[in-house]
């Protein structure tokens, strides 16, 4: 027992333990400059974001020793009961929580307020890996794709209905986990097209999404057959019906919109081409007309439960996110705010505490979403450059710990970690940069906030408990 | 074993990637645009919202009514103070050092680093002169507002006023900033949105002496102000103007409608105070003077003042008998000095009987609407009381009684047309009767209208049994039109047919042989239908009341006019309302001695006692 304890002491990764404690010691201080003031000084001060900042910091190392005295096999063991905790959490918030900025996902007890969105990231991971790592699991079989999409999307669901869009697209990172342990790259394909026609349908006209589909179908069809003759069949074939179909509805005056003579034409057309193909035995052509199929039914119905389904805030939401609608003083302009204070901080920066930009209170949200541009104002390029490295090379270091792991649950956790981490900074200093849209999600480790800081703490602590214990680990 | 291993070189790239885009991103921001770096001389940006002008507001003749005057506030930024020459600014914007002091530190306060109002509205006098020397006090500079004027000094109520937004609205619509102006009453409320326009806001460059050093990045970020929409009222600013004089030293209410749009053409409440009194610097101090005065200039009568309509009531109690066909044109009572009843007595003045409908309007008999409001609740087509009252409440309120009206003032009152629910409560379900409620018959008891819902009913009996909800603004400059609901003709539950029987009553009011309860308000070669009334007032003397509409064919114009304490309505309303007619469709007025005899009353420095009954 004493000897297996000693082990563990020594195999801690100390070089990620000591990244975290630069990033959560650097973060803070820039919270400090971030909420200053000539009223109040002390840095304990608890009625000030950074005092209170310095409570959930010290709580975050009490956390992390709980953490350490865990044993190892508590989360592969109850894996499932910590998922299922999670879960009646998120549906007791929607009910029990209060609203905080247009979001309903806090838990408030007096003083004390609690994101269980933040934890339930734990809980999916843990939850993941187990699932994952049982009986040397292959990513292939429809059965096993539908419990990995129900582990993950239950919890997306319930964190869209408390209004945290943020939160729950964070949860589509667990891709590039599943990318790691063998899901095929073709799904990646199929998500990002889907993702692809998704936002098409939103942003453009119908009329041009029906044409790029059917030309990209034509251009599938050229590339499979090279046949310059039944090209030019094709090509004459659908262009004729949509021209007799047009005649036709000019001549009765049917009065059918341009969209559907073409959906007529393209319909008619397809099922003469098919005709031909059975009898030419080219069977590769079922499989386009599919695919042509089902991306035309798929942009109309994204319409549909756009504009019929989603409530007005709901289509708000993903209208700014899409940059549909322009909202001067609303995201666009605050983008704008965090570009100045970011730009004007130049090389070296402003020095602490003499950033105007985020001072004058005109880059909202400034010790939570919008951190990063105290840095970029205060630091410079040094500093910010110096807190993407940092970042980055905590990232590289979960993901070379991940992969000297024994057990396939420990690898998977360390891959959760690090996708989740990254999909957080990549978004969140994205965002301010200009480059990513504004999506509500923190900065691990730097954005004032208990709930996402422990969330953090834990998620990385419990893979460094993981990793100094992946000598006794297996499978 | 692995055989995906190889993969994590693929999401190691997407990281690393990631990684050098954004160090990329940083450094172009950071390094290369020269244009975000103000920090090399300690420079600040400053950002100055732009405030849009308010809209103006015009009458329907193009007369302005309401416009800016352009003054100076000095703002505070107390982060960026440093020590100066205190008693130099004391003198220059003429306060003393502790009240410099105190407004400092009130600043401060506020936020350090946001700037806040530190002196309002500085003459321009002042601002000239600061202006020179504004370059040694770091951290202050001026902000150009405007304030409302308002030239013709008149419908202080139905314009409003505007005022500073408190707390309470900043944290409601985010639009507004402490320090901000906004509508609170009259159409600077109704139409806030329409006038304010929308802010805009300059970025500049500030150097260390707190000058503008130019734009920041040439305005690339700045939003310009939208001016606010101009106002087209309905009013008529002369004959507004007219009212108001007319109704000098009374208290009470005119409203003129124009029948054939429902645009309100005057709106007088009186007594009432220069609108110019509530703007800027001198509003609280002058606000607080008119809440304090006993006669309530403040109180908007015209819109929240509710009487009892009196005799002219009678009009509806006859369109309704009508309609329920429990009276003809032909239907006689006659009258000995009053209606009696059991234990019940309506009293009744001198004049000829039997009287017909039409005679009966014209000598505004009280024995005749008691028998005809009684057979419309007694209808024996009725099962009880209850149902019968039902059906004359139905009638009544489609005139726009007992509910507002929905114009496009922010404060109409609804009024009141008791139900039977009321009674129930009152005397005991099953204990009331037509008889309990006979006073109704004659416009007495629980009812409670509001001049303009009496204006608006005066119009819809012109207009032979419809209205255009009441409005006061006809066009908005930057909208193609006004709320489509002004456009939407109400009609009443009465049949049009029966409206012209009642016409010719009015006609005969005013037009009608010696003995008509109007004479005095008749108009050579102009027919006018009028009706007089008169409030009980427990209080102290009857209001006067006097509803008309002329020209009988064509209506132009429809009047009521309330006089507090005024007595009998053919005393002191009747004859306003046709001065205010004669003024409007004639443009002048001949009957100076008519005139005279209105201006010239006095009923609020000289309680007249006058206990006359119609
Ligand atoms: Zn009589």
């Amino acid at each position: 027992m004493y000897k297996r304890k000693t082990n563990i002491w020594n195999n801690i990764d100390w070089l990620t333990v000591v990244l975290y404690l630069i990033l959560i010691t650097f973060g803070w201080i820039n919270i400090y400059s971030a909420v200053y003031n000539d009223g109040h000084q002390s840095i304990f001060d608890i009625t000030q974001r950074y005092g209170k900042q310095l409570l959930w910091i010290s709580a975050s190392f009490i956390l992390i020793l709980i953490v350490f005295l865990i044993d190892v096999k508590f989360y592969s063991f109850f894996a499932y009961i910590i998922y299922f905790a999670t879960i009646l959490l998120l549906i007791s918030v929607l009910f029990l929580g209060k609203e905080i900025h247009g979001a309903r996902s806090w838990f408030v007890i007096g003083n004390f307020r609690f994101q269980p969105a933040e934890f339930a990231k734990v809980a999916t991971s843990i939850v993941l890996s187990k699932y994952i790592s049982s009986f040397n699991l292959k990513i292939k079989k429809f059965k096993t794709l539908f419990t990995i999409a129900a582990i993950i999307l239950t919890p997306v669901a319930l964190i869209f209905l408390q209004n945290d869009t943020g939160s729950a697209l964070v949860y589509f990172v667990f891709i590039l986990v599943l990318y790691r342990e063998g899901l095929s790259i073709n799904y990646i394909f199929i998500g990002i097209l889907i993702t692809a026609l998704f936002i098409a349908s939103l942003l453009v006209d119908k009329l041009i999404i029906f044409f790029s589909i059917e030309i990209i179908a034509l251009i599938i069809f050229i590339l499979r057959n090279k046949n310059i003759k039944h090209i030019i069949i094709a090509l004459i074939t659908i262009s004729l019906t949509t021209f007799i179909v047009w005649k036709i509805n000019n001549l009765f005056n049917y009065n059918l919109s341009f969209y559907i003579v073409n959906l007529i034409g393209l319909t008619i057309s397809s099922i003469i081409l098919s005709i031909i193909a059975y009898w030419h035995k080219m069977n590769y052509i079922f499989i386009i007309l599919g695919v042509l199929y089902s991306s035309i039914i798929f942009s109309n119905s994204v319409d549909y439960f756009f504009n019929n389904i989603l409530e007005p805030h709901q289509q708000k939401r993903i209208n700014i996110l899409l940059r549909i609608e322009n909202d001067p003083l609303g995201t666009g302009y605050n983008v704008n705010q965090s570009k100045i204070a970011i730009g004007s901080g130049g090389f070296s920066g402003k020095g602490f505490l003499q950033g105007t930009q985020t001072k004058f209170n005109f880059v909202p949200e400034q010790s939570t979403d919008f951190i990063f541009c105290t840095i970029g104002e205060e630091r410079g390029f040094i500093g910010t450059s110096i807190v993407v490295l940092l970042f980055l090379f905590l990232l590289l270091r979960i993901i070379y710990l991940a992969e000297r792991q024994r057990s396939r649950f420990s690898r998977v956790f360390g891959y959760c970690v690090a996708s989740i981490l990254f999909f957080h900074i990549a978004i969140n200093i994205g965002m301010t940069i200009g480059l990513t849209p504004v999506i509500g999600i923190p900065l691990p480790f730097f954005s004032y906030g208990g709930s996402s800081l422990w969330a953090f703490t834990i998620l990385l602590f419990i893979f460094i408990r993981l990793d100094a214990s992946r000598l006794e680990l297996f499978g | 074993m692995d055989i995906y291993k190889q993969r994590k070189y693929f999401i190691q790239i997407i990281f690393i990637l990631v990684g050098v885009v954004y160090i990329i991103r940083l450094f172009a921001l950071q390094m290369v645009d020269a244009s975000y770096k103000i920090s090399a001389s300690n420079n600040v940006l400053r950002y100055i919202t732009q405030y849009p002008a308010r809209g103006l507001v015009y009458d329907r003749n193009n007369e302005l009514l309401v416009y800016n005057q352009a003054t100076y506030d000095l703002m505070l930024v107390p982060r960026q103070l440093t020590s100066f020459d205190t008693t130099n600014l004391c003198n220059i914007i003429n306060i003393s050092k502790p009240q410099l002091i105190e407004k400092i530190n009130k600043a401060k306060h506020y936020s350090y680093f946001k700037p806040s109002l530190f002196l309002k509205q500085m003459s321009s006098v002042t601002y000239a002169d600061l202006q020179e020397k504004l370059y040694k006090f770091h951290g202050f500079f001026v902000q150009t507002r405007t304030l409302r004027k308002y030239p013709k000094k008149f419908a202080a109520h139905a314009l409003g006023y505007v005022g500073e937004v408190d707390k309470a609205i900043t944290k409601k619509h985010k639009y507004y900033n402490l320090g901000d102006y906004i509508g609170i009453s009259g159409i600077e409320k109704s139409y806030e949105k329409e006038l304010r326009g929308k802010k805009g806001v300059q970025i500049f460059l500030v150097d260390v002496h707190n000058r503008i050093k130019g734009n920041y990045k040439k305005g690339k970020y700045d939003t310009s102000a939208v001016a606010g929409a101009n106002l087209t009222t309905t009013l008529d600013a002369t004959l507004q103007a007219y009212g108001e004089k007319l109704m000098q030293n009374k208290k009470g209410s005119i409203v003129a409608i124009e029948p054939s749009t429902g645009e309100i053409l005057t709106i007088v409440t009186s007594p009432s105070y220069n609108p110019n009194l509530l703007i800027g610097r001198i509003r609280t101090e002058n606000y607080l003077k008119l809440l304090k005065d006993t006669l309530k200039p403040l109180f908007n009568r015209a819109l929240m003042a509710k009487y009892p309509p009196g005799s002219t009531f009678k009009i509806i109690t006859a369109l309704v008998g009508l309609q329920e066909k429990v009276l003809y044109k032909s239907t006689q009572y006659s009258c000995h000095g009053g209606y009696h009843s059991g234990r019940v007595t309506v009293r009744c003045h001198y004049h000829p009987s039997p009287l017909n409908l039409i005679h009966a309007i014209q000598y505004s008999c009280n024995t005749y609407f008691c028998n005809v409001y009684r057979n419309i609740i007694d209808n024996s087509e009725f099962a009880s009381t209850d149902e019968g009252f039902k059906v004359w409440r139905d009638d009544v309120t489609s005139f726009g009684f007992g509910n507002k009206l929905g114009s496009d003032f922010p404060n109409e009152l609804s009024g009141n047309i008791p139900t039977s629910a009321y009674y129930d409560k009152y005397y005991g379900q099953g204990h009331w009767s037509s008889l309990t409620t006979i006073s109704l018959a004659i416009g007495q008891g629980e009812l409670g209208i509001t001049p303009l819902q009496m204006a608006n009913m005066t119009s819809t009996v012109a207009n032979r049994g419809f209205y255009y909800t009441p409005h006061i603004v006809k066009n908005i400059s930057n909208k193609k039109s006004i709320d489509e609901k002004f456009f939407v003709k109400h009609y009443t539950k009465i049949d049009s047919s029966y409206f012209p029987i009642v016409i010719d009553g009015m006609e005969k009011v005013v037009n009608g042989e010696a003995g008509s309860t109007a004479r005095i308000a008749k108009i050579n070669d102009i027919i006018v239908c009028g009706k007089t009334g008169t409030a009980q007032n427990p209080h102290g003397d009857n209001h006067s009341i006097f509803i008309a509409f002329a020209p009988k064919d064509d209506p132009k114009i429809a009047v009521a006019v309330f006089i507090e304490n005024g007595g009998y309505g053919a005393r002191w309303a009747a004859p306003t309302a046709s001065l205010m007619i004669e003024k409007y469709i004639k443009k002048s007025v001949s009957r100076k001695w008519l005139e005279n005899y209105i201006l010239n009353c006095d009923l609020i420095n000289v309680q007249t006692q006058d206990k006359h009954m119609e």
